[in-house]
């Protein structure tokens, strides 16, 4: 049994977000400090000077008192608000992400991290990203619920099949630091971890020039996708069975039920995975499903392409450098 | 004296000694009785569900995976989970010092349906069996939240059995929550109004709520469960358009009340007993009696605080965490009103007393860590790591058990009609609260270090945190084996108890002990309030 | 142990006056866990419905809305007759209660029947969700699934419980016979009076939310 023998009491602040999580904890903790103290030395100050002395005494009875009531219902009330709005400030920031962040893709499986960056390198368990970049991790899973967490970030969400969540952060400090999944998954829960390098943003340009060699950005693979599974038959071709996509992502779609939808990512792998849910107005419902065909990591590479050719309307191809800092909506 | 008749009478024949044989014991319809039967068997889980625990602590004495596979450390959290809330917490003080006490604290011969209530221990005991039987066939490896898709459609253990087990052993608690409701609404002695009720019988009546109103949630979400895992009918399934949220929802709009389930009654015990050992009337009555109903009303509001990380919007997580704000109030009004009865009393230190004092120690922390959890941004990163674990283990094992074992220890005599050795009582009281606060505050900062909970191995960096839990879970463990041992020594070798061994006030004291089958042998007639432990006229501050 | 006196009263209560008033009280509390646990049902079912209205639609359209109505009448016409049997009981009609009580059981059983009719021909048409379930034309089965596990969560829980009054009113109607209650002691009818017609009720609920949606789409 070694034990280790640096003993941290508390965890490495390394994003943006980090900071003010930990002045929100400290308020509280000062906040509980405070009620704590007070409550313990007041028992044991009443129950040492009032200890019985004899068998005999009849304390007189007290019946209570609204003024102390009203003060210790008002006060903590107070506190708490003021947690509450603090608390809800931090949560909005944390999950609301800026619309200038760069994407990372994220897939969870039992029991491991798939991550994907726009320029198409892959990573396994381990993600690389540039300190000073705002970073906004798109997030889903194969099978069962897992939970994307890094705690020198102070950020948790989530992972959850059959939906995108998303979570953003911007590393202040360069280092290596944990990834862990939080979501109980199964079997090997505990070794769904890896580690995340933040890299100071040249060194960042070189692991990822070195890593992308000869890998195929995730718009172009998508477009390889796009062919191989014959969706130009429909979409893009001469004469279109199905609607054009270009230009889709991000606009509103008018159904033949007369709703309008915003043509998001979710909206996109709807349409992929379940083609009949929501129909395009003046289409017909012959769009074959294709579950059990793609799997999650084509899904966002088709949508990554879907959202390449946004701006060049009507041809293959965009870059990935357009597509990495593509404001969404 | 607080009732119309005498001091009671020598010959009156015991409830303990109204029949010796088994079958005496399986058919009684005695509330007292019942409440024995409940006493051995939440006994038994608490030990299986302590020995769960023992080998958790072991297995994280080292960061690596030296005495149990993954596999086995994931069921024995997911059993030890389940045999402490569902078998042990829920059922301890309801339906064991509950069970016993309500009739007699309002002076009436039996709860309002005595077979029915031997009915939800027959439940509980069939649940019960379920969860020995799951236990031997391999154990469940869900998490005691049996979180979908996983446990619908992709673990291979005993799920769909423990399911039926839960969904069997809810029914007990629903049938002791109508017993409870119906008995005090009906039964109350003639001139005991509302207001002069023990707030021990206000607590339960809050509790019993809770019970009533969420349990049969719980229930048809394990049939639910059971349902998609048999027949993949797909309600939590994403594939088929179902959602593996919404079984979070429903999961937690039962468990989230049923956190009050086992809180409520231990703050009722405290009531006693604080009251008892001051010998003064509780400050603010009122105030704590009310605060009980507001805790079991606004705890159906808040089960989202457990959702803040799973992708509901981020809306939601606000209402949610100002209704979590809301419902600690009344908690913090209850905490105060009890430091301030100590205030001018005359008190005492026996080992009820000190059981309380733990109580109140403990709870607040618990209770305010819970305000960081409520607390949204902070949420997001101490969700699902060992900062939970901490908050919880304080409330329930700091709280509600110190509630529990406190008030075991104060109507032990009236229950066995002995005195347990109170030397050895008040050891053990110390020795759990060292090992207790041993064990579990170390907890709390390597949750906030980002430790996640159900973790088989770990990174190095945490050991030390992990090896000062384990040591104190070993303390711990021998103040638990303490009392285990003198309790059932004092049963056949301790000293006769006398009617009213504290000098306290209630009609349960008014009673021998141990009482006689149907408790009072005329019906007492209340002329006072709760608590009157002294002529002397009440002051108003 | 349970002394029960010759009143009748239990040994616990002071008299019959408490006895009765426990009872009720104790009936009541009983339905409101039932509601409770219905209510989890019916609270998965909206929150699917407003997620995929058309599948449920579609799916309704399959349920054959003669039938439920048919039972919807006949479980009406049962609250009556059970209404009657307890005003038989206490006016201390003994034929008249167990006449009602038999009626009441055949109404309820004649529910039931149709109720197997229906789902073998659900199984039939292979809509039983599961490894069988079979929706070809639909624009989107998964969803229309989903529709039928409600569809069979809620019929099936509303069947049990009439399976549990059925059998219930079958030992009243026993008793009854063999002149248990007379006007002073009638609650066991009323008790059973009032589940029976929470059963109803339920129904009540559960027609137009199955088999009725999105008729106004045909
Ligand atoms: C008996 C059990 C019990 C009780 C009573 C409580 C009480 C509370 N709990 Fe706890 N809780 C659990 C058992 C319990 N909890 C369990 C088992 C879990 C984890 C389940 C799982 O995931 O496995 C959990 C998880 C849990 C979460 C989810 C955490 C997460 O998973 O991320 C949250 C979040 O809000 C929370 C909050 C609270 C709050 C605010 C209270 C409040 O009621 C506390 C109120 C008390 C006080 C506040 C202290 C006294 C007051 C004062 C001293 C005055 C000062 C007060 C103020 C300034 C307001 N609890
Ligand atoms: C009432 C509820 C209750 C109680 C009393 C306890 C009691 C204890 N719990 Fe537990 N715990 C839970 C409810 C409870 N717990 C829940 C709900 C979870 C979450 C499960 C999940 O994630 O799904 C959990 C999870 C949990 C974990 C986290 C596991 C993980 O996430 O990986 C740990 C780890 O330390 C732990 C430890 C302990 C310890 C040391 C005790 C000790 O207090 C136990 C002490 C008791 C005994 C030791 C038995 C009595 C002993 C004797 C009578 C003597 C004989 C025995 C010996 C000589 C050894 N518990
Ligand atoms: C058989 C023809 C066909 C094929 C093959 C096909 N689609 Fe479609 N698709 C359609 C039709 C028709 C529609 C419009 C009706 C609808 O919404 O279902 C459509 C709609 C869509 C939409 C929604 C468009 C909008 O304007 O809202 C997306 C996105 C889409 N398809 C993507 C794909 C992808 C990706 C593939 C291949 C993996 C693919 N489709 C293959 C016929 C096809
Ligand atoms: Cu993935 Cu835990
Ligand atoms: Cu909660």
């Amino acid at each position: 049994m070694i034990l280790s023998t640096q003993l941290p009491l508390f965890p490495e602040a390394a994003s943006t977000i980090a900071p003010e999580v930990d002045a929100l904890y400290f308020f509280l903790i000062a906040v509980s400090s405070f009620f704590a103290i007070l409550i313990f030395s007041l028992v044991f100050f009443f129950a040492i000077r009032y200890r019985r002395r004899s068998e005999s005494e009849r304390p007189r009875p007290i019946v209570g008192s609204l003024k102390l009531e009203l003060l210790w219902t008002v006060i903590p009330l107070i506190l708490s608000m003021v947690m509450f709005a603090w608390g809800a400030k931090v949560y909005y920031d944390i999950y609301t992400p800026p619309t200038d962040a760069l994407n990372i893709y994220v897939v969870g499986k039992q029991w491991m991290w798939k991550l994907q960056h726009p320029e198409g390198v892959r990573e396994i368990n381990e993600l690389h990203v540039p300190v000073g970049a705002k970073v906004r991790l798109t997030m889903t899973s194969e099978d069962v619920i897992h939970s994307f967490y890094i705690p020198a970030f102070r950020i948790k969400m989530d992972v959850l099949p059959g939906r995108y969540t998303t979570v953003w952060f911007e590393a202040t400090r360069p280092g290596k630091y944990h990834l862990f999944c939080a979501e109980y998954c199964g079997t090997q829960h505990s070794n769904m971890i890896g580690s995340v390098y933040a890299l100071e943003p040249d060194a960042y340009e070189d692991w990822l020039s070195g890593a992308s060699a000869q890998a195929l950005s995730m718009a172009e693979a998508g477009r390889q996708i796009f062919h191989q599974a014959d969706c130009v038959t429909c979409h893009l071709s001469d004469d279109p069975l199905g609607p054009s996509l270009s230009g889709l992502y991000g606009s509103r779609v008018q159904l033949d039920s007369g709703e309008t939808v915003v043509a998001d990512q979710e909206y996109i792998r709807e349409s992929i995975l379940n083609p009949n849910a929501k129909i395009v107005a003046g289409y017909e419902s012959v769009m074959p499903t294709y579950r059990g065909l793609l799997n999650e990591e084509e899904i966002l590479q088709l949508i990554a392409y879907i959202r390449s050719i946004n701006d060049i309307s009507g041809t293959d191809g965009g870059s990935a450098a357009t597509e990495r800092m593509e404001s969404d909506q | 004296m607080s009732s119309s008749f005498g001091p009671p009478k020598k010959s009156a024949e015991s409830y303990l000694t109204a029949g010796y044989s088994l079958k005496s014991w399986l058919v009684t319809e005695d509330h007292k009785r019942i409440a024995i039967l409940y006493l051995i068997s939440i006994s038994v889980f608490f030990v299986v569900g302590g020995l769960f625990a023992v080998l958790i602590r072991l297995e994280l004495l080292t960061p690596g995976a030296d005495l149990l596979e993954a596999d086995t450390y994931n069921k024995l959290f997911t059993m030890h989970g389940l045999v402490m809330i569902f078998f042990f917490l829920v059922p301890s003080i309801p339906a064991v010092l509950g069970n016993f006490l309500i009739p007699m604290m309002i002076g009436a011969r039996d709860l309002a349906f005595p077979k029915i209530n031997l009915l939800s221990w027959y439940i509980f005991a069939v649940g019960g069996l379920f969860t020995v039987v799951v236990a031997l066939w391999g154990g469940v490896d869900t998490g005691w939240t049996f979180y979908t898709p996983y446990s619908s459609t992709y673990s291979n253990s005993a799920v769909t059995l423990m399911a039926v087990g839960v969904f069997i052993t809810g029914f007990s608690s629903i049938l002791t929550g109508l017993n409870f409701i119906v008995t005090i609404h009906k039964m109350r002695a003639p001139g005991l109004t509302w207001f002069r009720l023990p707030l021990f019988v206000w607590a339960h009546y809050a509790t019993a709520l809770i019970m009533l109103l969420g349990t049969p949630v719980i229930a048809i979400t394990m049939l639910l469960l059971v349902l998609e895992r048999g027949f993949g009918i797909g309600i939590f399934d994403p594939a088929l358009g179902g959602d593996p949220v919404l079984f979070q929802h429903l999961f937690w709009f039962y468990s989230h009340p049923a956190v009050y389930i086992m809180i409520l009654p231990a703050m009722g015990v405290i009531s006693e007993l604080i009251t008892c050992f001051s010998r003064k009337r509780i400050f603010g009555y009122s105030f704590v009696a009310f605060s009980s109903l507001a805790i079991a009303i606004l705890g159906f509001l808040v089960w989202g605080h457990h959702l803040f990380t799973s992708g509901q919007s981020i809306y939601a997580g606000m209402v949610f965490s100002v209704l979590t704000m809301l419902v600690a109030i009344p908690s913090a009004i209850k905490t105060f009103n009890w430091t301030a009865t100590l205030y001018k009393g005359s008190v005492a230190f026996d080992t009820p007393m000190l059981y309380a004092f733990g109580f109140i120690g403990l709870f607040t922390i618990g209770g305010l860590t819970g305000l960081f959890l409520g607390t949204l941004g902070l949420d997001v990163h101490v969700h699902d790591t060992y900062f939970v674990v901490a908050h919880f283990h304080y409330i329930m094992v700091g709280g509600a058990i110190m509630g529990y074992l406190g008030g075991l220890h104060f109507w032990w005599p009236k229950m066995v009609g002995r005195l347990y050795p109170e030397g050895w009582a008040k050891l053990s009281a110390l020795i759990i609260f060292i090992g207790f606060n041993l064990t579990f505050f170390p907890q709390f900062l390597v949750g906030y270090l980002g430790m996640p909970r159900r973790y088989h191995v770990y990174p190095d960096e945490f050991q030390v945190f992990h090896v000062l839990s384990t040591a104190g879970a070993s303390i711990l463990a021998v103040g638990y084996l303490l009392p285990v041992i003198y309790l059932v020594w004092s049963v056949f070798r301790g000293e006769r108890a006398p009617a009213n061994p504290w000098r306290a006030k209630g009609l349960e004291w008014e009673t021998p002990s141990p009482p006689p089958t149907f408790n009072f042998d005329e019906t007492p007639v209340v002329k006072e309030e709760a608590y009157n432990y002294s002529p002397r006229e009440a002051e108003v501050v | 142990m349970s002394s029960v006196r010759s009143s009748g009263v239990a040994h616990q209560f002071d008299d019959a006056e408490q006895q009765r008033e426990v009872v009720t009280l104790g009936m009541w509390a009983f339905l409101i866990t039932e509601v409770m646990m219905f209510g989890g049902l019916f609270l998965g079912y909206t929150v699917y419905r407003a997620k995929h209205p058309h599948a449920f639609i579609e799916g309704s359209h399959h349920l054959d809305i003669w039938l439920g109505a048919f039972n919807t009448v006949v479980l009406i016409c049962s609250s009556l007759t059970m209404a009657l049997a307890v005003h038989a009981a206490q006016l201390d009609r003994r034929k008249g209660t167990v006449l009602f009580l038999l009626l009441t059981i055949l109404l309820g059983s004649v529910f039931l029947g149709v109720k197997v009719i229906e789902y073998t021909s659900k199984w039939e048409q292979n809509l039983v969700p599961g490894a069988h379930f079979a929706f070809p034309d639909a624009q989107a089965p998964d969803q229309v699934e989903l529709f039928y596990s409600f569809y069979f969560a809620m019929t099936g829980l509303h069947a049990v419980h009439m399976i549990v009054g059925v059998a219930l009113l079958g030992i009243l109607a026993m008793l009854a016979w063999r002149g248990k209650f007379s006007s002073k002691y009638y609650q066991p009818v009323e008790m059973s009076g009032l589940y029976w017609h929470f059963v109803d009720i339920v129904w009540i609920f559960l027609f137009p939310l199955l088999y009725l949606i999105g008729a106004h789409y045909v």
